[in-house]
């Protein structure tokens, strides 16, 4: 693991921020559970809790705070200094650290969202989601380590993306399906294991070319945006 | 410019100095100036950056450091602009002001850390030499979090020096610093500046600068106020003009008693009182009670007008 690597997931688990990843992933689970020991029909369960709760939340939200944790955390509180005195390519930082938080991210929602297909439908529909998530939490996790370093806002601009862009504005202008992530996602999963539970509203190249571009473009603006990195003085 | 001189006291064999190099440099956010137009030229030793709080220090050395983009004019470190190249960090060391550090890290790992992701033959090595130089081996396996102010500096000050760069920058490093430490540091600063590293520190403190520098920087509203040797420099500010404002029983009769002393070089005689301005301070604070006397005036305030640093070193601007 490089140096990088494990200062990142050192400060990642070593603040309480990481606690808020916990609650989303359990309710996920908790609500699957339920509803299966409950009897309730998976057609009726399934797309609220799958991708109401699963991927239009606990996907983007875990993904948010990952992500802007990896970076905006130590440019917040002044450390990424360490990092940027050292003669290293800024490639090599940011990688590791897009690295660590699409890995924390894709582990934290999909084991949950697994458990969670295989109760509502099979071990297909599980592995499914796993795999889509996995990919949808790079493209998040791109997406919010470039954000920590275009804004001092981060995580209220990943929300708003999230939250309004996603969630809102996708659901009555359905132009904007075409620039989210969590569409990307449902058009994976649902071509890796087609199901009536999942509605994709983008054809599968689309989602598999905008995700590599949202994830590849993300990251090199990154790179770019670390070179230029600057410090505010305290007399600025 | 680069040469090689010997150096034993930071315990390696040889190094290779290296001169930092401002010219006309500026930055300013919007309509405020922050660095106003600084040329300087920084070799071998130590030298202390002066000036009051809000003076441009803070920016002066970020932008030597390679985190901040001059508005106007280019740094560079041995000829290679120091903005957007990481491979100045080969060697430089940069002790900002702000007192970021991994508290859940250990000093050891810390600065362990630092040396692998400078990519040193023998890491290891390196930490322990570094952590043995600011005397923090007692401490070293714990957790960065559990020291004090000082402890944390030196953490960083190890890490900033694990690969033994030529140039440090250190922006106010005594503060938060009880004596002991404060005197430690100093000791440290002047090891490695004898040792023919390039060492610049920034101080709002005269008496910090002067006892760690005979070189100094003066910066004053963004601008290079003064440059030189320090005894020069404070000898013009200690023999400046002073002001006092006084409160007598009889400022008139005062007045013209003063007048006719060399050590004053004006009054001012208004409704608030008296203001005086003298040449000479001590000679102008002894000669004033007898004067009193002599006149039959009781002084009832003697007020010094212009002691803050600022106007110290407004002077300088001047002068």
């Amino acid at each position: 693991m490089s140096t990088v690597s494990w200062i990142t997931l050192r400060g990642l688990f070593g603040r309480r921020r990481f606690l808020l990843l916990l609650p989303l992933p359990l309710l996920l689970v908790l609500l699957a559970v339920l509803s299966r020991s409950l009897g309730v029909d998976a057609d009726d369960w399934g797309p609220p809790v799958l991708v109401g709760l699963g991927l239009a939340v606990v996907l983007p939200v875990v993904a948010l705070i990952v992500g802007t944790g990896v970076l905006g955390a130590e440019i917040d509180d002044g450390t990424v200094v360490h990092i940027l005195t050292k003669p290293l390519p800024r490639w090599q930082i940011v990688l590791p650290k897009l690295a660590v938080a699409a890995g924390v991210s894709a582990v934290t929602v999909a084991v949950p969202l697994f458990v969670a297909g295989r109760l509502a439908d099979s071990v297909r529909l599980g592995l499914s989601l796993a795999a889509a998530s996995a990919v949808g939490a790079l493209a998040y996790s791109a997406l919010f380590l470039a954000l920590s370093l275009l804004t001092r806002r981060p995580v209220l601009l990943g929300l708003v993306y999230v939250l309004i862009w996603e969630g809102l504005l996708s659901s009555f202008v359905s132009g904007t399906r075409v620039l989210s992530i969590q569409q990307y996602v449902i058009a994976l999963a649902d071509r890796l294991a087609p199901t009536e539970l999942l509605h994709g509203d983008v054809s599968v190249p689309v989602a598999a070319v905008m995700t590599a571009l949202i994830s590849v473009g993300f990251t090199v603006l990154a790179v770019d945006r670390l070179r230029s990195f600057s410090v505010a003085g305290e007399t600025s | 410019m680069t040469t090689i001189s010997v150096d034993q006291a930071a315990g390696t064999p040889t190094t290779v100095t290296s001169t930092l190099d401002l010219a006309g440099v500026s930055r300013w956010y919007g309509n405020v100036v922050a660095v106003n137009d600084v040329s300087m030229s920084l070799g071998p030793g130590v030298t202390g950056l002066l000036g009051p709080n809000g003076a441009g220090k803070t920016t002066l050395l970020h932008m030597m450091a390679g985190f901040l983009a001059p508005s106007r004019g280019v740094v560079t470190l041995d000829g290679r602009p120091t903005w957007r190249n990481p491979e100045v960090y080969r060697r430089l060391g940069l002790v900002s002001e702000r007192e970021a550090v991994h508290t859940f890290l250990t000093a050891y790992e810390f600065v362990l850390a630092s040396a692998k992701l400078h990519r040193l033959p023998d890491p290891t090595a390196a930490a322990r030499r570094a952590i043995a130089l600011v005397e923090l081996e007692g401490a070293q396996d714990r957790r960065i979090g559990t020291y004090s102010k000082g402890m944390r500096q030196r953490a960083r000050v190890a890490a900033a020096l694990v690969h033994e760069p030529q140039v440090l920058l250190l922006d106010e490093p005594f503060n938060g610093m009880d004596p002991r430490q404060r005197l430690h540091m100093m000791e440290l600063l002047h090891r490695l500046g004898d040792a023919g590293r390039t060492i610049l520190f920034s101080s709002h403190i005269l008496e910090e600068v002067e006892q760690v520098s005979g070189t100094v920087q003066v910066m004053v509203a963004g601008r290079l106020a003064a440059s030189g040797d320090f005894r020069t420099i404070r000898r013009l500010m200690t023999n400046r003009p002073h002001v006092f404002t006084v409160h007598s029983t009889d400022d008139r009769a005062l007045a013209v008693a003063l007048m006719a002393e060399a050590s004053v070089t004006g009054v001012e005689l208004d409704r608030a009182g008296l203001t005086v301005r003298a040449g000479d301070y001590g000679a102008f604070t002894r000669v004033l009670p007898k004067i009193a006397l002599r006149e039959g005036v009781r002084v009832r305030q003697l007020v010094p007008q212009d002691e803050s640093l600022e106007s110290v070193f407004s002077y300088l601007v001047e002068a």
